[in-house]
């Protein structure tokens, strides 16, 4: 078997916030390892440190202490400039409320990481057709996201996410403002990256979410507490490798 | 910066659709660089029309030309003693001044305008009175018929030429040249009519009536010598610091001046009247580039006002675009640009309007055709550029240092 590549890797992360002249650890000695198509879920409780963890793997934000390199690089002692670098190319954002530009189209949305990274308007143009064509937005192009509905502004922002074959595909509560049925669609549709080879990181706190990812990672202030495999379809190396807890 | 011109170029689509997207807005925001712009451009246009016309007329005139007139200080004025220049002025001026030619005496009747009258059409006009040289010296030929010549003047010849809008003003029918025209209650036959020559500084230059110098003289009876000007053709041009010096002196022995005496004349030329006109002009440009100035930081207020309010309003979309990969830089070019468009476009607006507002003003009011030298172009849209930079960079700061985390958080 070949070695797993792994994409992630955290060591003794911690961040620290002071508050009204009171600190805190909103994360605290998180030792983690995140492998190619790896499917985690990661729960919690409000204010387990969920959000804080989503940022600092988003790279929008530097750990107080501890070691992250994403890719073999070491993120942490990166100027702003390679963080937004990094974004650009190595992370897909997914979130609860969407997060489209309001007066784009869904074309112009999935076009817009690939202006970052410099890419000629032909090019990003064929290749955001071809990512919503991917979530089977393909007959909605045109339309501005006010002219959508919930799942298929929620499949824009997956097509915009996966328009730069990112590393990893960092979801933050995606089904959190859709109706069960299109939750459905958009899962089946995380199943299907999953299958493509995608590495995929969701933040829920939805257990029916969760069942469905092939690793779940639990947090409880700031400290990582669990780290399972889903026993139905877990891939072989996720198992002995992947669990900490 | 190998990728600035991509970058600059996508933020100018994106800019353009922002704009775009707030219409008024974007009319509303920029409305205090296009009245500043316009406003300027107005005055500018006038003011350039204005004076190519006048550069125009003193080149027509010959920068050879020298006047001289009487010159009375205010405090010799106040104690009711006026200088003057008599015909005597003039004839020692002929004889003693060598390089000079067509010295021509001008005066004008009954102080400045006269009454006249043709079948019974009465009105007033200027009345001067000069000798044949006059059309030469000053460039003014008759359009029909023909000047007053020597004899004319030497028999005090009862004679006129009309500025062509005279024949309009009292109403001339059929053909002028030989009809009969009443000056002051005198019957004079027209026997020419000048070239037209429009109007300057909303002045018709075309409302006078030339007659005969003796005539003139005649009319103005009296023991009292009138007060004329003298004009006169320098013939070389490298000549003409000695001529006037040398003018300046006849005229100071002929007046008997004291060695301490101020000169009771002044002594103009085609040049000097030139450049203070330029100096005139110069200084409105001044006080125009004030307004200007002020007109483009009130409009700068109102553009970063705006900007500092959009910076706010999208601070969720900066998260989002940050989040996508946008670097600061990024994020600060797209709303600089953003800031430097808009006022660019006012300044295009202003431009229009300024020009639109200057041919109306300019035709209304008879004034010379209005016209916008390139150089204005270019330092309207290099100060509405500069506005916008100056006053976008505070917004496109803010929106830059936002916090990616923060402003995704935002509502």
């Amino acid at each position: 078997m070949s070695p797993v590549e792994t994409v992630i890797q955290l060591r003794s992360i911690a961040k620290h916030y002071t508050m009204g002249g009171e600190g805190f650890y909103a994360l605290q000695g998180i030792d983690l390892d995140i492998y190619l198509n790896d499917y985690m879920a990661v729960v919690g409780s409000s204010g387990s440190g969920k959000s804080t963890l989503m940022n600092l793997l988003g790279c929008l934000d530097y750990p107080t202490d501890g070691q992250y390199h994403l890719k073999g690089m070491a993120v942490a002692s990166l100027d702003e400039n390679r963080l937004a670098d990094i974004r650009n190319r190595e992370i897909g954002f997914i979130f609860q409320n969407f997060n489209l530009l309001p007066r784009a189209s869904a074309l112009q949305n999935v076009m817009q990481p690939l202006i970052y990274r410099g890419s000629p308007l032909a090019e990003r143009k064929r290749r955001a057709e071809d990512a919503l064509a991917m979530v089977g937005l393909q007959d909605r192009m045109h339309h501005v996201p006010n002219q959508l509905s919930g799942g298929q502004r929620q499949r824009v922002a997956i097509a915009r996410a996966l328009v730069t074959q990112p590393a990893i595909l960092l979801a933050d509560e995606p089904t959190g403002n859709l109706d069960s049925s299109t939750t459905v669609e958009i899962m089946a549709l995380f199943d299907q990256l999953h299958d493509d080879g995608q590495t995929l990181i969701i933040v829920t706190h939805e257990l029916d979410i969760a069942d469905r990812c092939r690793r779940v990672i639990t947090l409880k202030d700031g400290r990582l507490i669990s780290d399972v495999a889903n026993s139905a379809t877990v891939i072989s190396h996720a198992k002995g490798v992947g669990a900490h807890g | 910066m190998a990728n600035l011109g991509f970058k600059i170029i996508e933020a100018t689509r994106s800019a353009s659709q922002s704009i775009a997207a707030h219409g008024l807005r974007s009319f509303l925001t920029t409305l205090g660089v296009i009245i500043g712009v316009a406003s300027v451009i107005g005055v500018v246009s006038v003011v350039q029309g204005f004076s190519a016309s006048i550069t125009q007329e003193f080149d027509g005139m010959g920068t050879n030309v020298i006047n001289i007139e009487s010159y009375t200080p205010r405090k010799a004025s106040l104690q009711g003693l006026y200088a003057t220049l008599g015909y005597d002025d003039m004839i020692e001026i002929k004889h003693r001044v060598k390089g000079i030619s067509n010295v021509t005496p001008t005066v004008s009747i009954c102080g400045s305008n006269a009454v006249i009258s043709y079948r019974g059409e009465s009105t007033d006009t200027m009345v001067v009175g000069s000798a044949s040289t006059y059309q030469k010296l000053y460039a003014v030929y008759p359009e029909a018929g023909r000047f007053f010549n020597l004899s004319d003047d030497k028999s005090r010849r009862r004679v006129a030429v009309l500025g062509p809008s005279i024949i309009t003003k009292v109403n001339i029918q059929g053909d002028p040249i030989g009809q009969y025209i009443s000056i002051s209650g005198e019957w004079f036959k027209i026997i020419g009519i000048a070239e037209k020559r429009g109007k300057l500084f909303g002045f018709d230059q075309d409302d006078f009536i030339l007659l005969p110098y003796s005539t003139t003289r005649a009319l103005l009876g009296g023991a009292e010598e009138p007060d004329i000007s003298i004009g006169l053709q320098v013939d070389d041009m490298q000549m003409i610091e000695q001529i006037k010096q040398q003018l300046k002196n006849v005229l100071r022995r002929n007046h008997n001046l004291g060695k301490d005496a101020a000169d009771d004349f002044k002594i103009a030329t085609a040049n000097q009247m030139l450049e203070t006109f330029n100096q005139i002009i110069g200084s409105t440009t001044v006080v125009l580039a004030g307004i200007v100035g002020i007109s483009l930081l009130v409009g700068g207020i109102g553009i970063m006002n705006i900007m500092l309010v959009s910076v706010t309003e999208r601070t969720r979309e900066i998260g989002i675009h940050k989040a996508l990969g946008a670097t600061r830089f990024d994020i600060l070019l797209q709303f600089l640009i953003e800031a430097v468009f808009l006022c660019l476009l006012g300044g295009l607006i202003g431009l229009v309007l300024g020009f639109g507002a200057g041919s109306l003003i300019s035709s209304a009011t008879g004034l010379p055709e209005a016209t916008v030298p390139l150089w204005a172009v270019f330092l309207a849209f290099g100060f509405s550029a500069g506005t916008g930079l100056i006053f976008g960079i505070v917004p496109a700061f803010k929106a830059a240092n936002l916090d990616p985390i923060d402003a995704l958080r935002y509502e």
